[in-house]
């Protein structure tokens, strides 16, 4: 009976969470002022985090905690910083382009649902192993069979990071050819 | 714990293929409507999550580490993204003083 309560209650956790994603998503695309959007998404990508909890994939919600809401915000925080955008500059599209573009995202929904349904008949999600997501677990996975992908991806990083300093840094003198 | 693992037990597959679709396509929208490059960017950050809930859920239900694994590259190749992608909004700026995206219209025929 105790096990019952706590599935109705952790169901129903699902259902509320991911009516406050969908809900903080479409504040997202909505908002007029640009800080208050990065704000929204702060929101949502908190959701997110819950929802990796409630899958008890509990590495991936720290990671997304420290990377996402932490290190990229901040860096969309500091680029909007750079430039600036006090006044709400942004000439909106005319209405046509906006009811063709919801129009748009509703039949790639439609489609998507009706490809994906496809997939799993409506199976219940069951955890067969509750160390799937733990760091012990992930760690063994990643450093035996993904270790060259993982070794790649800190060259991808390290190219990133040269290419972002490479683009940002303003040129002393444009050179005219 | 064990209220963690009897949560998933009773949501389906579907409803989390429906959410991460949905959240897809708010985005795709987003990408749509707006002309503020920094608000399509995000619009792009919330796809990338969206693929990575459902990869997780799908990890979950056939107990495959793997999944979860691919996540964490995906995050990776998220931040290099948002690095790049930034330093050349700054770029736009510099240049047109606006992030308008309809400024950028020479490629246009």
């Amino acid at each position: 009976m105790g096990i019952r309560y706590f599935v109705n209650i952790n169901m129903n956790t699902f259902y509320f969470i991911a009516f406050l994603s969908i809900f903080f998503s479409i504040l997202v695309i909505t908002a007029k002022n640009p800080v208050h959007s990065i704000l929204y998404l702060v929101l949502t990508f908190f959701t997110f985090t819950v929802q990796y909890i409630l899958l008890n994939a509990q590495f991936l919600a720290v990671v997304n905690f420290i990377v996402y809401m932490g290190a990229i915000l901040v860096l969309f925080l500091y680029t909007l910083m750079l430039i600036n955008l006090n006044k709400d500059s942004e000439p909106v599209k005319s209405n046509m382009v906006k009811i063709a573009a919801v129009l748009g995202g509703g039949c790639l929904l439609v489609v998507l649902v009706g490809c994906l349904k496809q997939v799993g008949v409506a199976d219940p999600v069951v955890l067969k192993d509750p160390g799937l997501g733990l760091v012990q677990n992930l760690g063994k996975v990643l450093f035996n069979e993904f270790l060259l992908p993982f070794e790649i991806s800190s060259l991808l990083l390290l190219s990133a990071m040269v290419g972002a300093v490479l683009l940002a840094t303003k040129d002393p003198k444009p050179k005219s050819v | 714990m064990e209220s963690l693992i009897n949560t998933v037990k009773s949501v389906p597959l579907n409803h989390y293929i429906l959410l991460c679709s949905i959240i897809f396509s708010i985005g795709v929208m987003g990408v749509l409507l707006r002309r503020n490059a920094i608000i399509i960017f995000m619009s792009i950050e919330l796809m990338l999550n969206s693929v990575n809930l459902l990869l997780t859920a799908f990890s979950v239900y056939h107990g495959d580490a793997s999944g979860q694994v691919f996540v964490f590259f995906v995050m990776a190749l998220a931040a290099a993204e948002v690095a790049v992608g930034l330093a050349i909004i700054v770029m736009i700026y510099r240049n047109t003083n606006s992030v308008d995206t309809n400024v950028l219209n020479r490629l246009k025929w």
